[in-house]
């Protein structure tokens, strides 16, 4: 799905835990995520905590979508 | 001639421990066959046998590889075995990364023969094809019965340390080695055959395949993320509460369009996920874990991004096909350039 979008013209950003699947995929703007059951998000912190938890791999995304990459880049 | 020894690798599936739910469990070794593996074991006769059967949850394997392999290392060198069988993973994801990551460690470490089974689409064995020999399978655990045949003739050749034939000859997925022989006819009268079969619309076998490098350009940046539109999309499997549409758990045959312009923030109340690939309780009792539409939300009151697209698009990505799931993000990428969507956030479970 990710390469469809982008071959539509529209840049992606993939959100993942498995960041060789996504590589392996060819996504080209990856940021790692945090489990697999909840990419965005920890249980195991209260509810503040882990929407800043949230939001931070969310800016990652977002810093991704702007920054030029040449091939496939990992956010870390 | 005493039996050869096998070390085999299952998850927690095969190992009748659990499905989902019990993807979290560390590696754990059992004496002699587990699940599978009496199937192998069986089909290898007098020639060898499954000494040792570990067994580590897909989703603890794929989030903690590094201790997960330095573990399984260590309980492989225990057995001292001949050789290492990783699965059959079918169209399992994780467990096909799993399979072929530890399959590939012990090959590079003990310098034992490895091998693995999987469907030619699990994202394991376009990672793994090169490095070790994988048999290819069927799509799914029914097709069990073909594979250990295939699994344990290859095998057999391994452990013997005889030569082992082409991938089509001894079923394994291609790695991309190339070997010289000698053919009866010269390469020209081949070319030229060749090319009689196809102008007569014959079938015929190319020399050399092209290799499928399906790689897509980055797009541009986006310059103005205060002015931008973003859209969310999902293979997670998030779908309004009681899965409306019906979305497969496994195998998704569509996928789903929903609008969220009138939520800040998803909840147990009116999303949940229809993914049967993990444990679905965190995604149950908070969506947003896997489809962050509360923070981008607040991004979107605080001006950091234009806008949120009204519409995220949703499906289940376990064994779904590559076929399936180009097609569905070819349709709804049309929309999002008719709407003006300047960027998208994907998420994977």
């Amino acid at each position: 799905m990710v390469k469809e979008v982008e071959r539509a013209g529209i840049p992606v950003v993939h959100i993942c835990t498995v960041v060789p699947i996504s590589l392996t995929v060819g996504a080209n703007r990856i940021v790692p995520a945090i489990a697999i059951p909840h990419p965005l998000g920890n249980p195991a912190l209260d509810a503040n905590e882990e929407k800043n938890l949230r939001r931070k791999i969310v800016m990652k995304s977002l810093e991704a979508l702007t920054t030029e990459v040449d091939g496939q880049t990992v956010f870390e | 001639m005493s039996k050869k020894r096998i070390v085999h690798y299952i998850n927690q599936f095969f190992a009748g421990i659990g499905g989902e739910e019990k993807a979290d469990i560390k590696p754990e070794v059992r004496e002699g066959v587990v699940g599978p593996g009496m199937a192998i074991n069986t089909a290898m006769k007098d020639d060898a046998e499954i000494v040792a059967t570990i067994i580590c949850g897909d989703s603890y394997f794929n989030e903690n590889v590094e201790e997960a392999k330095a573990t399984i290392i260590d309980m492989v060198k225990e057995y001292n075995p001949d050789l290492f069988i990783a699965g059959p993973a079918f169209n399992a994801g994780r467990y096909g990364v799993a399979c072929g990551t530890i399959a590939k460690t012990v090959a590079d470490e003990l310098q034992i023969p490895v091998l693995s089974g999987m469907y030619i689409e699990n994202p394991g064995a376009d990672m793994f094809k090169k490095s070790i020999y994988i048999t290819q399978t069927g799509d799914s655990a029914a097709a069990m019965r073909k594979a250990v045949p295939d699994m344990t003739a290859l095998a057999l050749k391994l452990i013997r340390g005889e030569e082992v034939g082409s991938p089509a000859e001894d079923k394994y997925i291609p790695r991309g080695i190339r070997k010289n022989y000698f053919a009866q006819e010269r390469g020209s009268k081949r070319a030229v055959n060749m090319l009689l079969k196809k102008l007569k619309g014959e079938e015929f076998v190319t020399e050399y395949p092209m290799p499928d490098f399906d790689r897509v350009e980055p797009m541009p940046a986006v310059k103005d993320l205060a002015k931008a539109k973003i859209a969310l999309v999902t293979s997670g499997g998030i779908v309004p509460k009681n899965n409306p549409d019906r979305i497969e758990s496994s195998s998704a045959s569509k996928y789903g369009e929903y609008d969220i312009s009138s939520f800040d923030n998803l909840t147990e109340a009116d999303h949940e996920t229809a993914h049967g690939g993990y444990d679905p309780v965190y995604a149950n009792i908070d969506p947003d874990r896997v489809l962050p539409v509360d923070v981008l939300r607040d991004l979107e009151k605080e001006g950091v991004i234009g806008e949120l697209y009204k519409y995220f698009y949703t499906t289940v990505g376990n064994g779904t096909s590559v076929a399936n799931s180009k097609a569905f993000a070819a349709e709804f990428a049309k929309k999002l350039v008719a709407d003006g969507v300047q960027a998208v956030i994907l998420t994977s479970t």
